[in-house]
Order: C-alpha cells, then sequence, then structure tokens
C-alpha cells in the first residue's frame, strides 16, 4: 500500500511553518488561518491514516522513493496512527483555544510563535511516524529545540532560565539516544527499524547490544521525565505561556512513552526485552517509586500548574510500569493510558489557560470563588479531576483497571498499591481545590475581572475545546472497550509475548 | 597491566570520546557559569560526533569516490570496485547533520543565554538564584 498521506502529515504543518514565518513580515493576520488549515489538512491525513492502517496493517512512505533499508522510511500502523491522531486533535483544538490568549500575551510576535508552533507540531508528528532510528533523532531535536523556543517565550523571570535548563538536560537525553543508535549501528549496519529488528537476533547476547539499549533507553527516560530523570519538567511546564504547556504537556512525554514502546516491539523485541535482560523488576520498581514520588510531590505544591507537573511525572509512572510488566494486559494499559492521559492533561491545561486567562495566577488562594464566576471552566476541571483520579465513567478508570489487572497478574503488587496509592492522593489534591473555589468567598486578589468587578468566564472559543475535550473524557471512557478490540488488540496481536 | 594498555590502546577512539564524553559532563554540571555549561554542552555533542566519525574509518581504505578505484589508473579500462578499500560514509553523512543539530541547539541556548543576561544582568548560576529567592 503506498498512499501521500504520510507526507501530507508532515509536510501541511511544514510548509505552514515556512508561510507563518514569511506572514509575520508581510501581512501578520494571515498566520493564524494558514496555521488553522495546516493543522486541518494533518487531522484529515491523520483521519486517513487510521482508517487505512486499520487494526492490523501498515502503511509505508519511501521517502523520495528510495526504498529501505537505504532510504528513510515513514512506517505506519495502528499503534503510530492512534498517536498521530491524538497529536492532530491536540494541537488543532490548542491552536483554535489559544488564539486569543496569543493575541493578548504576544502582540508584537504571535507570526512568529504560530511558526514556532507548527514546527513543533511537524516534529511530532514525524517521530511517530518515522521508522528510521537516526531519523527519530532528528525529529526528536526538531521538536525538543522548538519547545525550548516556545517554553522561553512564557514567564520573563523565569521562562527562559527553566527553559535553558531543559535544554541541557534534554541534550544530555538526545545525545544518549544517539550513542545508542551508534552501538546499534556498529552491530547491525543498518537504521532502519524493521531492518534491526530483522539482524538483531543472532546477536542478543553481545554486550553491544546490550550498552545500545540502555543508552537509548536512558536518553527515551531522560526525556520523558521519568522520576529521578524528573527535574527539568516542573519548571519548563510551569513557567511556558498557557497556549504552549497546553500541547508541550500533554504531547511531548506520551509521544516519548510511544516512542519507547516502539524501540521495545519493533526495534529491539519483546524477547529481547524480557527475555534476555533480566531489566523489568527494576524498571517496573522505578515506575513505582515515579508514580509515589510524583503523586506526594504534587501534594506539597501550592501552585496549580506546578501542581498539575507533578501530576504528569506520576502519570508517566504509570505508562512506564504498564510497558514494563510484560504481559497483554500491561500494554493494553499503557497504550490506552497514552490516549487517555493526553486527553485528561490537556482537557486540565485548558482549564488552566482559561484560568490564567481572567485570574492574575493560579497559586490555591487566587482560585478561591472561581466557581462562581467560571461555572463552565470549573466543570471541566471537576470532570478532568474525576478522571485522574480514576471515577468510572470517565476515561482514566479503564486504563488505571487495566493496569492493576497487569500488576496483579505479574505479581508486581507495589505497583498496584502505588497505583491505588496515588488515586487516592489526587482525590486529596483536586478535591481540595475543588473545596477552595467552590466553598470559599472570593479573594481580593483576583484578576481580571468585568464591569462590575464579578469574576467573568472564559471566552467562548476557549470554553468549546475544553467542552469538546470534556466530552470526549466520557466518550473515549464509554468507548474504551471498542478502542481495545479495534486498535491495541490486533496491534498486540502483531508482536508475541514471551 | 600490559594487557590493560594494548586494550586500551587498540581501542583508543572509544576512550578518547568517553574522556570527552566525562569532560563535557562534568563542565554541564559542575560549572557555575551559563556559558561555560554550554561549552561542556558543545563538548559533549562532539564527543559523540567523534564517536561516529571514527566508526566509518578503515585502516587502509580511501574515500568513497569511484575515481580513485583500483584499476583506473589506465586510461579507465577496468574499474574495479571492492567495498573494502572504501570506509563507510554513512556514520559521517549522518554527522553531518548531527552537527546541523548541534549547532542549532547552541544557537538556541545562546540567544536564552542572551535573554537571562538582559534580565539579570548576570551568567552565574548563583547569582540568579540569589535574586530570584529574593523576589
Amino acid at each position: 500500500m503506498n498512499s501521500v498521506a504520510p507526507a501530507l502529515l508532515i509536510l501541511a504543518p511544514f510548509l505552514a511553518a515556512l508561510l507563518c514565518s514569511a506572514f509575520s513580515w508581510l501581512e501578520r493576520r494571515l498566520c493564524f488561518p494558514t496555521a488553522l488549515l495546516g493543522l486541518c489538512v494533518s487531522l484529515l491525513a491523520a483521519l486517513d491514516l487510521l482508517l487505512q492502517a486499520g487494526p492490523a496493517g501498515v502503511i509505508q512512505y519511501k521517502m523520495g522513493g528510495w526504498s529501505p533499508p537505504f532510504g528513510i522510511e515513514y512506517r505506519i500502523d495502528a499503534l503510530s496512527a492512534l498517536v498521530i491522531l491524538i497529536i492532530a486533535c491536540i494541537a488543532l483544538l490548542n491552536l483554535a483555544a489559544s488564539h486569543r490568549q496569543v493575541l493578548r500575551d504576544m502582540q508584537d510576535r504571535f507570526g512568529t510563535f504560530y511558526a514556532v508552533y507548527l514546527l513543533f507540531v511537524t516534529g511530532l508528528f514525524g517521530v511517530t511516524a518515522t521508522g528510521d532510528l537516526f531519523n527519530l533523532y532528528v525529529l526528536l531535536e526538531i521538536t525538543s529545540l522548538t519547545g525550548y523556543a516556545l517554553i522561553a517565550m512564557g514567564d520573563g523571570d523565569r521562562g527562559p532560565l527553566s527553559s535553558l535548563n531543559y535544554l541541557f538536560i534534554g541534550v544530555i537525553g538526545a545525545s544518549f539516544y544517539l550513542l545508542g543508535v551508534g552501538y546499534l549501528y556498529i552491530m547491525t549496519g543498518s537504521l532502519n527499524m524493521v531492518d534491526v529488528a530483522r539482524l538483531l537476533p543472532p546477536l542478543y547476547g553481545s554486550s553491544a547490544i546490550l550498552v545500545a539499549f540502555v543508552f537509548c533507553m536512558l536518553g527515551i527516560w531522560i526525556k520523558m521525565a521519568l522520576f529521578p530523570l524528573h527535574v527539568w519538567l516542573p519548571n519548563a511546564y510551569t513557567y511556558a505561556p498557557a497556549a504552549v504547556s497546553r500541547v508541550i504537556a500533554p504531547l511531548m512525554t506520551k509521544v516519548m512513552v510511544y516512542v519507547m514502546i516502539r524501540l521495545m516491539f519493533t526495534v529491539f523485541g519483546l524477547e529481547y526485552v524480557f527475555e534476555q535482560l533480566d531489566l523489568s523488576r527494576t524498571v517496573v520498581w522505578l515506575a513505582t517509586l515515579a508514580v509515589l514520588a510524583g503523586a506526594v510531590m504534587a501534594l506539597a505544591q501550592r501552585d496549580l500548574r506546578k501542581m498539575f507537573s507533578y501530576v504528569i511525572v506520576s502519570e508517566i509512572g504509570y505508562m512506564v510500569g504498564g510497558a514494563w510488566l510484560g504481559n497483554e494486559l500491561g500494554f493494553t494499559g499503557a497504550v490506552l493510558h497514552i490516549l487517555n492521559d493526553a486527553l485528561m492533561t490537556f482537557a486540565l491545561f485548558l482549564v488552566l489557560g482559561n484560568l490564567l486567562f481572567r485570574l492574575r495566577g493560579v497559586s490555591f488562594e487566587d482560585l478561591r470563588g472561581s466557581f462562581v464566576g467560571m461555572p463552565w471552566t470549573m466543570a471541566g476541571f471537576v470532570l478532568a479531576g474525576l478522571s485522574i483520579i480514576g471515577v468510572p465513567p470517565t476515561c482514566g478508570f479503564f486504563s488505571k483497571w487495566y493496569l492493576i489487572l497487569a500488576g496483579l497478574e505479574a505479581g508486581a503488587y507495589q505497583f498496584v498499591a502505588a497505583l491505588v496509592l496515588s488515586s487516592l492522593i489526587c482525590a486529596v489534591l483536586f478535591f481540595r481545590i475543588i473545596e477552595i473555589a467552590f466553598f470559599e468567598a472570593p479573594g481580593p486578589s483576583s484578576g481580571d475581572t468585568g464591569q462590575n468587578g464579578q469574576l467573568r468566564e472564559a471566552p467562548v472559543s476557549m470554553l468549546i475545546p475544553l467542552g469538546l475535550v470534556s466530552i470526549s473524557l466520557l466518550a473515549v471512557g464509554v468507548y474504551a472497550g471498542s478502542v481495545v478490540r479495534g486498535v491495541i488488540a490486533p496491534f498486540l496481536g502483531l508482536y508475541p509475548i514471551p | 597491566m600490559v594487557d590493560l594498555l594494548t586494550h586500551i590502546v587498540a581501542k583508543y577512539n572509544y576512550w578518547l570520546y568517553i574522556i570527552l564524553m566525562m569532560i563535557g559532563l562534568y563542565a554541564m554540571i559542575v560549572k557555575n557559569n551559563l556559558v561555560k555549561k554550554l561549552v561542556g554542552m558543545n563538548i559533549f555533542q562532539t564527543s559523540i560526533i567523534l564517536f561516529f566519525v571514527s566508526i566509518g574509518y578503515k585502516k587502509g581504505a580511501t574515500i568513497p569516490i569511484i575515481e580513485n578505484a583500483h584499476g583506473n589508473g589506465h586510461g579507465g579500462k577496468q574499474l574495479l570496485i571492492r567495498a573494502a578499500d572504501y570506509i563507510n560514509p554513512l556514520p559521517h553523512v549522518l554527522m553531518l547533520t548531527a552537527i546541523v543539530v548541534s549547532v542549532a541547539t547552541f544557537g538556541v541556548a545562546l540567544a536564552l543565554a542572551v535573554k537571562i543576561y538582559q534580565r539579570y544582568q548576570t551568567l552565574e548560576e548563583d547569582e540568579i538564584r540569589m535574586r530570584l529567592t529574593r523576589k
């Protein structure tokens, strides 16, 4: 099957980015429509890919007509099509939601903002779609570099500083990954993922392959902020502009989890990861620590943005743990949680953006009485909170359920205990804020108020995306079974689990 | 002891890149000045570039351009291409891309450093941290 959709997916936002940077000099009003158009085309291509790839198919696209393993190949199967669709939806919705915020906060440079934003999304698409190890590195760096630039546009005091710290750590992560690819290349002489997977089995005992695996995983873990390597994340996400943290927080870490799963499944092979190496128990312990540490550190925060950032650190632990339990339930839970967590985090950060549009800050004191002024925004907050906690009709429950079942099946009881405990801690976190926002009288520190001094609801253009995401939280929850049966189970069927 | 020495000498390129990498990491972690950290980052990235370049090299081989092929000296009568006589160009080509990436990273990092300097009038990390806590 040869389709142009993979090329269109990457090219549309890329060309739109170039046009945007040209328009930022010529006619700045055209920047937003161009960006919107580019991402709409990508969304259509993503839908097309998901339909074409089907449950167990693969779409190959040879860049420039060079066939693999010599050329670079874009290779999209059910899992990558799912992740691509999430990226396309979130990037488009966020673009629509943040339009007014960007106009208000970045009057002089919103053309540049849109160009860099589109490049960031292009990089994410590329990381998910590519079937080449080195190409993955380059696209990863495109994503990261644009990410650093976007984060630095935020808070004038701390934005550039936290972005630079992120950059230092991000470079170490990417370089470790590149080093791992180098060792793989020494041993196999190939960079194409499928080709490397074909050449690897006779080399399984080699220590160079072990080094390659460890370096690749370390690099990816640094980039996804697994617990002891998470130090860059909270500051970077807190001091980024709201329009940026809304897209980086749900997507960047989740795409890194996808890359980890892709490396484990397609490149190194499950037999190597779980039979040849005796690492899975250690990694599940690491993930358990990440879940607990993230939740506890979130409990210590007094600022909503910092709190959400640590919730993400905790959620990363869920996915890494699920993927390393090494049974089918665990993989199902991890992949489903990529989808759910992207939606939940997006909903949380949309709420955050709406609050920041009207309030001066989002420390807990600023939130007093916000239910009265912003009922719809806070309703979205409650729903997203319930989903993070894992209350049944919302989607967060189902992936957590799969993860708990997988933990029990694998005998990783500490992981199960950590999941339950972190759910309880999340309940405390969110109900504490609901109490402040619902029952306490509005304080004097509220920011942008209306004519009569009352706190106003966020504009409709920001509420509609939040509404859509909130509905999708419920819809994905209700149809979780179909997602698992339709996409995840057939994908897992392609890779026999040892 | 002699064994160890021959072991090190035989694989000197790997040892060299590890030493450079550690120097870079050390600078990134320990140095207080942001520009020194950036220099450390550059050394770190360069060590990996050197690693890749060295694995593409072969003793006694030549650059992969067909004009230099064996048997081509006499009017190009016979063009015999033996892969063993050429170094592998692929790692070098990859590193061209990696150099571009590292230059771009360096550029972004310098731009961030400029912004930090404009805001705080210093690039020493402890002084910046002092100003942040004082506020």
